[in-house]
């Protein structure tokens, strides 16, 4: 039984030679749009990622564990704010208060996870979302420490990584890292375990597998990499406030994922592609846009309502056959 | 000389020859129009105030025929839908997309701030008629941020505590929107108020957007106080003034509010319940000197509506920045030299039918009005001014510095004196 666990020797890092190739293809060509876009359009991109890395997450939960979660927006945020006080206030360095601020996310996480994960479906969506407004109530009227509605203004980003394009490989280079992780997360045996809880719980649970405890590491990790967003968001931003951990913000994180496609993970970042980019388009068109983002939301519903990403794939596998 | 000291002098006098050069220059050498791009809440919870900002930036364009220091305006409107994070994004499109050349708007402190905060870096000249946060001009300026034609908070309340002084009034209870702006004008009130000689019986915070007041007026009503200070801003001082009536407080205790309680955009769609209250403001619609009384006059002809904070604030911080391009031939080019150049600049032609200046801390310095509201001959309701203070300090009577060593109003914070 000396047999190695991954049969292929060819694989690198877990993927197939030509998914290497692809994700590196990616990565340097998104590594050269700073190039070709303008600093606005880059701060943009810079923007998607962030978002992306955030749908993502919530993706773990959602896309193969069976749980939507709607209080990933406040643990991102949670995040946030740690960044931002701890630079602004309590005077850490950027990048001491970026571990605190993924810390304190991942704390935050745990706890929402052990209220959570007993519950499945429409509940787990409710009290996840009720400790979502918890935390969102806490930021809005803790003033001394959050500042309240005014929220915290700080220079958070570090000084090397002022420049826009330096600031969004930064990020380009944390994202390919945590989705590199989050990939390498949902295909370990773990993350079959969750494949498993998702689609039948009685089975795992008969087979012998601690549900409750798998779920909870599962939100957990999850947590983590929201967290990670949330404090790139906070280098971007440099300013937090109870918006960034508003239900409007959770429900976002899970509307880009749901527009990128569920349980593909890498959509998030076509998802929230397409979210900010219709935001900043039709926002200069009309003062209306909201609707508009509405309505391209029931259209995808109606007819990819496996997503972008699950689309695109569904049509290359039929021309395929 | 030091290098530093070498770029600061050789700015300093390239900036000089640029003001100077300015007006034989204006005619030649201006390419294109100047950019100006305006942030307003067109969606979320203040929409409605931020629809009467556009107006009156636009009422102002529409007089100078969109020509402002002898050079075209392109006035790029964006809607920073009531959120800091949207604001701040738009900020960046306006600036890194649209290269303008100045901001000008935002109605809620939180979205200013983020946007104060992100010009910080950027260096773009951000004018400010509305954000009324205390610390813009006091403990935390920042150079290119400007309040023309704006307010801090706290300078208009502060009158109103002497002025409730004066009445005889012994006792008052403080009911407010729990945030910043809240804090800061019941501050100002509640430290001139108790200092003279006064009691704040008891304060109220209450959360945005508080539909029913019921709990807090039987409270109040119960205080026996000799008058109630109420600030609320948009739909909550709506609903904070009709309850106020239909709880028959209005008949036993007199009501003072913060100037955006009794702001047109809030009485203008109630009637007889607003009658009375007392707020104290720059700018009273109702006041009969001639200049403002032509504004109103003017604005109402084109809007069909009487001119609120919001409308005037942004028509005359358009007036004040025109001014200031005036003066300098419209080379906003040089940010510098445009920064100093408003700050230097005053405000003749102001709807208040006044000049108002800055102080030293770039705040504009004005006469403070006691406003009642009173109805007009055609049934509609305005404010009137009873009581003038003038040329009213953001210090009130204090010295700046030692005034700024404590710390800015906060919930905790009321600068109530300690009987």
């Amino acid at each position: 039984m000396t047999m190695p666990l991954s049969p292929n020797p060819s694989r690198l890092a877990g993927m197939t030679g030509r998914a290497a190739l692809i994700a590196a293809l990616v990565v340097i060509a998104a590594a050269g749009v700073p190039l070709v876009l303008s600093n606005y359009q880059v701060g943009l991109a810079t923007e998607v990622m962030i978002f992306g890395i955030l749908a993502m997450s919530v993706d773990i939960l959602a896309g193969f564990a069976g749980r939507t979660s709607l209080g990933h927006g406040a643990i991102f945020g949670v995040s946030t704010y740690v960044v931002v006080y701890s630079t602004a206030q309590a005077g850490f360095s950027p990048a001491t208060a970026f571990v605190l601020g993924v810390l304190a996310a991942t704390a935050v996480a745990s706890v929402f996870a052990l209220l959570a994960v007993r519950t499945s479906g429409v509940y787990f969506l409710l009290l996840t979302l009720a400790l979502g407004m918890i935390i969102w109530g806490i930021c809005l009227r803790w003033t001394q420490v959050t500042g309240g509605e005014n929220g915290m203004r700080g220079d958070v980003r570090p000084a090397m990584l002022l420049s826009h394009s330096a600031f969004y490989w930064a990020v380009l280079a944390g994202a390919a890292v945590v989705s590199f992780a989050m990939w390498r997360f949902v295909r370990s045996p773990f993350g079959l375990t969750l494949r498993g809880i998702r689609d039948s719980e009685s089975r795992m649970r008969s087979l012998g597998y601690n549900v409750p405890l798998h779920l909870f590491i599962g939100f957990t990790v999850s947590g983590f990499f929201a967290g990670v967003a949330g404090a790139l968001y906070a280098m971007f931003n440099n300013f937090v406030s109870p918006s960034t951990v508003a239900l409007a913000q959770s429900v976002e994180c899970v509307l880009m994922m749901i527009a990128g496609g569920v349980g593909t993970l890498f959509g998030a970042f076509i998802g929230s592609a397409a979210i900010i980019a219709l935001e900043n388009v039709v926002s200069s068109y009309t003062e209306r846009w909201q609707m508009v983002l509405g309505i391209t939301f029931v259209l995808i519903m109606i007819f990819a309502p496996e997503g972008i990403i699950g689309k695109l794939r569904a049509i290359l596998s039929r021309k395929v056959r | 000389m030091d290098r530093r000291q070498f770029l600061k002098t050789t700015t300093a006098t390239v900036a000089a020859a640029g003001v100077g050069a300015a007006p034989w220059r204006s005619a030649q050498a201006q390419t294109g129009p100047i950019k100006i791009g305006l942030l307003a809440p067109l969606t979320g919870v203040v929409a409605s105030g931020g629809k009467e900002m556009v107006e009156g930036v636009q009422f102002y364009l529409d007089q100078v025929k969109s020509e402002m220091g002898g050079r075209k305006v392109e006035l790029v409107i964006e809607d920073d839908a009531s959120n800091p994070d949207t604001a701040l994004q738009k900020a960046r499109r306006l600036v890194e997309q649209g290269n303008c050349h100045m901001l000008i708007g935002d109605l809620l402190a939180n979205t200013g701030l983020a946007v104060a905060n992100y010009v910080k870096g950027t260096g773009t000249p951000y004018f400010i008629p509305i954000i009324a946060a205390d610390d813009l001009t006091q403990r935390a300026r920042i150079k290119n941020v400007i309040r023309v034609a704006g307010y801090t908070a706290s300078a208009f309340t502060h009158p109103l505590g002497d002025w409730a002084l004066k009445q005889g009034y012994k006792k008052i209870a403080t009911v407010s929107q729990d945030y910043t702006f809240g804090h800061e004008q019941c501050g100002g009130l509640s430290q001139v108020f108790t200092e003279g000689g006064g009691e704040i019986v008891q304060q109220f915070w209450h959360p945005l957007n508080t539909a029913d007041f019921s709990p807090y007026l039987g409270q109040l009503a119960e205080l026996k106080v000799d008058a109630i200070f109420a600030m609320e801003t948009g739909a909550d001082s709506t609903r904070f003034i009709q309850q106020y009536a239909a709880f028959g407080l209005k008949a036993k205790t007199p009501l003072m509010m913060a100037m955006n309680g009794t702001d047109q955009s809030v009485i203008r769609t109630i009637g007889e319940e607003a009658e009375g209250i007392i707020s104290p403001a720059h700018f009273a619609e109702g006041s009969d000197n001639a200049v403002t009384a032509k504004f109103v006059k003017d604005y109402e002809a084109k809007y069909g509506k009487i001119p609120s904070l919001y409308g005037f604030s942004m028509y005359s911080g358009m007036m004040w920045i025109d001014a200031a391009l005036k003066k300098m031939g419209g080379k906003v080019e040089d940010r510098e030299a445009f920064i100093t150049t408003v700050l230097k600049t005053q405000l003749d032609g102001s709807p208040l039918g006044k000049v108002v200046k800055f102080d030293a801390f770039g705040n504009p310095i004005y006469d403070v009005y006691i406003r009642k509201v009173t109805k007009r001959v055609d049934g509609k309701f305005w404010n009137v001014p009873t009581q003038t203070y003038p040329e009213v300090s953001q210090f009130w009577k204090y010295d700046p510095e030692t005034y700024m060593k404590q710390p800015p109003y906060s919930r905790t914070f009321q600068g109530i004196k300690k009987a």
